[in-house]
């Protein structure tokens, strides 16, 4: 790992807290990025981050330091993620009646012609952004990290701490899950 | 088989949405205060929590104890042992009295 890590994580488990500071300004960027998968709002966000900090400050003195502490951090990360995604269950949307403009347009344009609605349009983007809001907890985390990142399933287990094999069920669960609101969002819009 | 297109297709997109690693200013001056304020607790806070932790050996404590007094009551070994005591030192005191009288 990173000497200057090593260094500033025992200076912290020394007794000085103030080494924890260039920590977090190290790795916030990343810690946002990821939290900006889960989340959508920027006070939520900087919430999450923040509780991600607070918890890898306390829970330092278990970094044993055979992995560089970005792969800790990371791990702490995703699992508040995923306390986070739990907690706001509620929020989900129901349906996909309030599509935006660009939105409905994409479709029709899918459905017409897939070939006219390319991927990499923010109309596509917003899209998947809905469609990942609804799915439940566990089927958004296992879609975002197998689908999206495309991190293999050993990964998925440690970052998660889920077995192989849970990690396999819920892939297969948030697959069908994902097709179910699929075949709703293709029956609204009549594709 | 659109349907699996379709997936395929936005799952494409939300790999083109990039990594946004914005920290807000002055994020980790921020997390440093609320840390700082964590590890020092307020002495009232401490004071409760060490009495609140306290209180259940005590219930337990003045549960076994006033158990044991019923049951000591009942039994009363305590009353026996001081008669028999009592009777052992003045055994040697009654037998003389009887060879005087």
């Amino acid at each position: 790992m990173d000497q200057p890590d090593q260094a500033y994580i025992d200076a912290v488990l020394a007794g000085d807290a103030a080494s924890f500071e260039p920590l977090i300004a190290k790795y916030s960027p990343r810690v946002f990025a990821t939290a900006r998968r889960y989340a959508r709002k920027e006070d939520e966000i900087q919430d999450i981050v923040q509780e991600i900090w607070l918890k890898a400050f306390h829970k330092l003195a278990s970094f044993r330091g055979d992995a560089p502490f970005e792969h800790w951090l990371m791990r702490l990360a995703v699992r508040t993620c995923y306390d986070f995604l739990r907690g706001h269950q509620r929020n989900r949307e129901a349906t996909f009646t309030e599509l935006s403009e660009p939105e409905t347009d994409w479709l029709e344009r899918f459905a017409a012609d897939p070939a006219k609605a390319p991927a990499d349009e923010d109309a596509a983007r917003q899209l998947i952004n809905r469609l990942m809001d609804q799915l439940s907890a566990p089927a958004r985390l296992v879609i975002q990290l197998l689908e999206i990142e495309e991190k293999s399933v050993k990964e998925i287990s440690a970052l998660t701490g889920w077995s192989i094999p849970l990690v396999k069920v819920r892939a297969f669960r948030a697959r069908a899950e994902m097709k179910k609101h699929l075949a709703r969002l293709a029956r609204d819009k009549y594709l | 088989m659109e349907r699996e297109y379709l997936k395929k297709t936005l799952i494409c997109a939300a790999r083109t949405i990039p990594p946004d690693g914005r920290v807000p200013h002055g994020f980790e001056r921020r997390v440093m205060a609320r840390l700082e304020a964590a590890g020092l607790p307020d002495e009232w806070i401490l004071w409760s929590r060490a009495l609140w932790r306290a209180a259940v050996p005590c219930v337990v404590i003045l549960v076994i104890a006033g158990v044991w007094a019923m049951q000591s009551q009942s039994f009363s070994p305590a009353a026996d042992l001081a008669q028999q005591i009592e009777n052992a030192v003045l055994s040697e005191l009654n037998q003389n009295l009887a060879s005087v009288w």
